[in-house]
């Protein structure tokens, strides 16, 4: 099976989470890259690399900066003629682009891929993940989108793919324009690849104690900084924090959770967590049913400690 | 402009799933169903715009079983102004709801369509996007604020890095998360004059849509369970456990 593989970049470097989407293709069978954007003519480079793959696609223009769909799709589209499966990991881009591709190849997608049982049998959660389906694609063609945690990162170098200029050329669609962005600047590691993640829930109680409190312990412990949905709907931080079913999804060596309830969703987006710590004054709360280190009281003593203390 | 609205009718997100013991699917006999949070959203959203005055009629269709009536009974309690159930037994699956959606907006001619980002039962995260290409509309996904004006609709998205601002031209597609709004509880006097409001009744035939699936579920199971560990007594020992793990030196 010939495979296209979207590389999610930044206009500078390859994103990981492309790295776990090579992986799941390779094991469909040729793994070939495309890479759309302006100017991404580096990010090809460095796309060629990677382990194991074939031809990396270059669409270069000012029509596919941003990734907009209405003008990213047709190009898959037409990509598409000359490959079996397309896959995405499963971003905000990705999940942005794959599905209008499925919808013009008249396929239905599989979202968020667990596993690849088959090359047409693969494993997803549905229910928030508290249940796995192992479902079946009769399409011909596969548009598969790639839970990130769930496979190992395809190794960034070592490859030698031949960097190839995209022929197809499509129109702008002329129906969307990018505004403008507001990304957040962080020293941190990314949430979804770091190693130690230090969560805060509702019981932060203001967006000073999750920066008094949080922040420190994350610093202490070289880690990414999280949220539940409470957190960030009460503006203590801004969304991209949320971890969760309908957030980000992680699975750190290390999640540590500080005043969070552990309601479903949020367990949906962490419990794949290697060693999960959890700090709630309430000793029934349902993280303590998922964490391998539970420590019952306020938050606002143990956290102060237990930051000195490390 | 008209608003359609499609809501799904799903288990309730304060229910939990079930798996059957025969790994057919999930347990939905005798259980709380609701409307998809992320459509109540979506509701919200297009009343809010009927009553700023950009929007003047708001549509609500569900594809489901003849008790996603209930659903749409819901949408028009908030506010909606009538409702299409589009009457399946069996699920159908994002391709084939988009593909209803489309005929119904060639048939509607809707300004704006509003979904929920996803449905928490298959959390498939699809429809949207896919109704999007079968229209070629543009679709701003994943919105946390929608405004509307001269026949273009800007959206703010939620996206891994923080928001990006997408401008498209109308007619469009929007699909919402979680902090685009607060929705409204129905009021009991909007509770009964939703009984009186126009609810057509159709069948995916009508817009001659198979919905064959061409996913299909071989078996469900229970996700591997996770052991709880022990509690410790204090910061002390969290810190000593901590170091032994290699965590903190
Ligand atoms: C459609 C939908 C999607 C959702 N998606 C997500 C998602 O992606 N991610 C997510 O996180 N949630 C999500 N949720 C929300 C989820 O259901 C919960 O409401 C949310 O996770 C609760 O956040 P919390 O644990 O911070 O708050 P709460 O549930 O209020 O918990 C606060 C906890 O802090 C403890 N506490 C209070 N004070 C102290 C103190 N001084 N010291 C120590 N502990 C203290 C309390 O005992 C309590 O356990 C979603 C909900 C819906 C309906
Ligand atoms: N059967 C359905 N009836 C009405 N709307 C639906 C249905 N299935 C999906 N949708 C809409 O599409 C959105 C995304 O669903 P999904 O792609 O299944 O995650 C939902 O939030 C609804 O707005």
């Amino acid at each position: 099976m010939k495979t296209l593989v979207w590389v999610e970049h930044d206009g500078i470097t390859v994103k990981d989470a492309t790295l776990s989407a090579v992986t799941a293709a390779a094991k469909l069978g040729e793994v070939h890259l495309l890479v759309a954007g302006e100017n991404v003519g580096g990010v090809a480079d460095a796309a060629a690399k990677i382990a194991g793959v074939g031809t990396v696609h270059v669409a270069d223009g000012a029509l596919y900066a941003h990734a907009l769909p209405e003008n990213v799709a047709p190009l898959v589209v037409a990509l598409m003629a000359d490959h079996d499966a397309f896959v995405a990991p499963a971003t905000t881009t990705g999940k942005n682009i794959a599905p209008r591709v499925a919808a013009l190849l008249d396929v239905m997608q599989v979202s968020e891929v667990l596993s690849v049982v088959g090359p047409d049998t693969f494993t997803r959660p549905i229910y928030a993940g508290n249940a796995i389906a192992t479902v079946k694609s009769s399409d011909a063609k596969k548009v598969l989108t790639i839970r990130g945690t769930a496979f190992e990162k395809a190794a960034a170098e070592g490859g030698s793919g031949t960097v190839e200029a995209v022929s197809a050329a499509t129109d702008d669609a002329g129906v969307s324009r990018f505004v403008g962005s507001e990304l957040a600047q962080s020293a941190r590691p990314e949430l979804t690849s770091a190693k130690i993640i230090v969560s805060g829930g509702r019981a932060l109680g203001s967006g000073e104690a999750f920066h008094d409190l949080i922040e420190p312990l994350a610093d202490k412990l070289g880690a990414a900084v999280g949220a539940s949905r409470a957190a960030v709907d009460a503006g203590y931080v801004p969304n991209d924090y949320q971890v969760g079913q309908t957030g980000k999804i992680v699975a750190p060596e290390v999640y540590v959770a500080v005043g969070i309830s552990g309601a479903i969703q949020h367990l949906a987006g962490m419990k794949d967590s290697k060693i999960i710590v959890a700090i709630n004054k309430d000793e029934d709360a349902p993280i303590f049913q998922v964490a391998d280190l539970g420590l019952v009281g306020d938050l606002f003593k143990i956290v102060p400690e237990l930051t000195e203390k490390l | 402009m008209k608003v359609l609205v499609p809501v799904k009718r799903v288990l309730d997100y304060n229910v939990k799933p079930r798996v059957k013991a025969d790994g057919s699917g999930v347990d939905l006999a005798n259980v709380k169903m609701s409307m998809n949070p992320f459509d109540e959203i979506a509701v919200e959203e297009a009343i809010r715009l009927k009553e700023k005055g950009a929007a003047t009629e708001i549509v609500a269709v569900s594809i489901g079983e003849q008790k996603a009536q209930e659903t749409l009974r819901t949408a028009l309690a908030m506010g909606a102004d009538r409702a299409i159930l589009v009457v399946a037994d069996g699920p159908v699956e994002p391709l084939a709801v988009a593909k209803i959606l489309k005929a119904i907006a060639d048939e509607e001619q809707p300004g704006l369509v509003i979904l929920g980002k996803q449905a928490i039962d298959d959390d498939n995260n699809q429809t949207g996007q896919m109704l999007a290409a079968l229209t070629d509309w543009a679709q701003g996904t994943f919105a946390s604020k929608v405004e509307v004006a001269d026949g273009s609709v800007t959206v703010t998205r939620e996206v891994d890095g923080g928001l990006e601002t997408v401008s498209l031209t109308m007619p469009a597609i929007v699909t919402t998360d979680l902090r685009l709004n607060e929705p409204r509880y129905a009021s009991l006097p909007n509770i009964m004059k939703a009984k009186s409001k126009p609810m057509a009744q159709k069948t995916p035939a009508d817009f001659g849509v198979d919905t064959t699936p061409r996913v299909t579920t071989v078996s469900v199971a229970e996700p591997g369970k996770r052991q709880a560990g022990a509690k410790v007594a204090d910061v002390d020992e969290l810190v000593m456990k901590l170091k032994a793990m290699g965590v903190a030196k």
